[in-house]
């Protein structure tokens, strides 16, 4: 068996002296596709934080591709939940993509054809063909969304960290985004956080429910009353959407 | 008309030295808007008069001076501010008091008169000496080599510094040597409109340069044409009206600014209706 490609033991993250994540083991393997889900603040982007080596932690040890993390950056594809840049950037979504590069190659050297191709396919991927040219600020929220997917792509990833993709977009969109991930589980392993639990669940080969500490299923969980209520402390009525795919929950 | 008063060797000194600090000023400016530094910029700026006391102490050239001075400065500010905690704008504040408040010692503690001071603070084109010309020159040339070099780093930086940094790059390293950068384009920008108005001329065009771009590139190209713009045509206002010609620069570039933002409100209101 290869070794997992996360491998988080015993990991404890602290931050302004609040414990955000307390004793968590988890370990995913090449071809996963986890779906981590959980209430607000319990410690979800502060997980793939760690991974990505922008948050030590305090306890516990972390292991990404047998390396700490942050040593393989051109290893793991990250679209980011929170838009830290400036929606008016003079910049298009070519070269927004384009920058997903950057972590392939060297300290002074150029963007050169490969890139620009690697760039132009990831663009194609996320279906972003049509508006390659276009300036980022007149971009919708879902196909702005699809340009930091493609970023990440573009990178030429093994692992990919996607933080709340779907959030904030509108449902449309959010079946786009999702077909575009059930075609890249086919090559690649996913890390997706979520509080879209009735959505995920369709997709995803495991979950894990996450509130500081951590519990994880080897199957996509059935979003049933019972779980979610111990999960967020209060009764929870999951809304489960039959809509378009017919395959919704089918459970062993 | 250009004719004559190209024939005064101040006046072709004032011209090259303009357009050449102009290069220097589109390019930079350009992050400094981008990543809305501006206040860095001006912190590093002022910080760097405490240089040009320093030089005229030790009787040197003042600009030999405030390039270290303007250079520690720009690292100790970005140091401040990611690595100690200190909120960026009470040290950059700090700074900025520090840098004068050496520079008003160090003058006073030499004695006689420094007629030549006003123009580092307020600047003076018309004074250029050739020495300060081939400084320019020089510096113009490692600001464009760096850039060269670094432009996706430091594009990466600008748009977004925490995927910069997932990505592998030394994120706090490129940004101290954009602040370096920065300090050198000051010492250039220094001689033409002054180190109290520096901020201006970094921004205004690169600000404006902004509305119509869609590149990093064409903005910068586009900055560069505006802050010439605005040097030769305060430049020739300030020669037709006698005034001084740094604070003329600064008028028509913010004269442009507001008519710019005016112009545009305008037309949004139009459309709107």
């Amino acid at each position: 068996m290869k070794d997992p490609i996360i491998q988080c033991d015993q990991l404890s993250v602290s931050l302004g002296g609040m414990k955000v994540l307390d004793k968590v083991t988890l370990s995913v393997n090449d071809g996963d596709f986890l779906g981590i889900i959980g209430p607000n603040g319990g410690g979800k982007t502060t997980l793939l934080r760690v991974i990505l080596g922008l948050e030590a932690p305090s306890a516990g040890s972390v292991r990404v591709f047998g390396g700490s993390p942050g040593s393989f950056p051109g290893r793991i594809g990250y679209v980011p939940q929170r838009l830290f840049f400036d929606r008016d950037f003079p910049i298009s979504i070519r070269e927004l993509v384009l920058m997903g590069r950057i972590s392939n190659k060297k300290l002074f050297q150029h963007y050169n054809k490969r890139d620009r191709e690697k760039a132009d396919q990831a663009i194609c991927t996320a279906g972003l063909e049509r508006l390659a040219d276009r300036r980022i600020g007149d971009l919708s929220g879902g196909e702005l969304q699809r340009a930091l997917i493609a970023r990440a792509l573009a990178g030429d990833p093994e692992l990919l960290l996607l933080d709340e993709p779907t959030a904030s977009i509108d449902p449309q969109m959010k079946t786009t985004i999702y077909d575009l991930m059930e075609h890249l589980k086919e090559k690649l392993t996913l890390v997706l956080v979520s509080h879209d639990i009735g959505t995920i669940s369709r997709y995803v080969t495991r979950t894990a429910f996450l509130n500081v500490t951590l519990e994880l299923y080897e199957s996509a969980l059935s979003p049933n009353r019972e779980s979610l209520s111990a999960l967020y402390h209060y009764p929870v009525n999951p809304v489960v959407h039959h809509s378009q795919v017919s395959r919704t929950i089918d459970h062993p | 008309m250009l004719h004559e008063i190209l024939a005064f060797e101040f006046m072709r000194n004032a011209l090259l030295a303009a357009i050449l600090s102009c290069v220097a000023c589109g390019i930079i400016g350009t992050y400094v808007v981008v990543k809305k530094i501006g206040f860095i910029s001006g912190g590093i700026a002022h910080t760097a008069f405490g240089g040009i006391g320093l030089g005229y102490y030790l009787g040197i050239n003042p600009l030999l001076g405030v390039i270290p001075f303007s250079l520690f400065a720009a690292i100790a500010i970005g140091l401040m501010s990611k690595k100690a905690k200190v909120a960026e704008d009470s040290a950059i504040g700090t700074f900025w008091a520090v840098g004068m408040a050496v520079g008003v010692i160090c003058i006073s503690l030499k004695p006689g008169y420094a007629p030549d001071l006003f123009s580092y603070l307020f600047g003076n084109i018309l004074t250029v000496p050739t020495f300060d010309l081939w400084m320019i020159l020089l510096l113009d040339l490692f600001i464009i080599g760096v850039v060269w070099l670094l432009n996706k780093e430091f594009l990466a930086i600008s748009f977004d510094e925490e995927y910069a940094r997932v990505s592998g790059l030394k994120t706090t390293a490129l940004y101290l040597l954009m602040l370096c950068l920065i300090a050198l384009t000051v010492v250039v920008m220094m001689r033409v409109v002054g180190i109290v108005m520096v901020i201006a001329l970094l921004t205004i065009p690169a600000a404006i340069a902004r509305m119509f771009s869609r590149t990093l590139p064409g903005m910068m190209l586009l900055a560069i044409a505006l802050s010439l713009l605005f040097s030769i045509s305060g430049l020739w206002f300030s020669y037709q009206f006698d005034l001084a010609s740094g604070a003329t620069i600064i008028l028509v570039s913010g004269f442009v600014f507001f008519l710019v933002h005016a112009w545009r409100l305008v037309s949004a209101s139009l459309t709107a209706q």
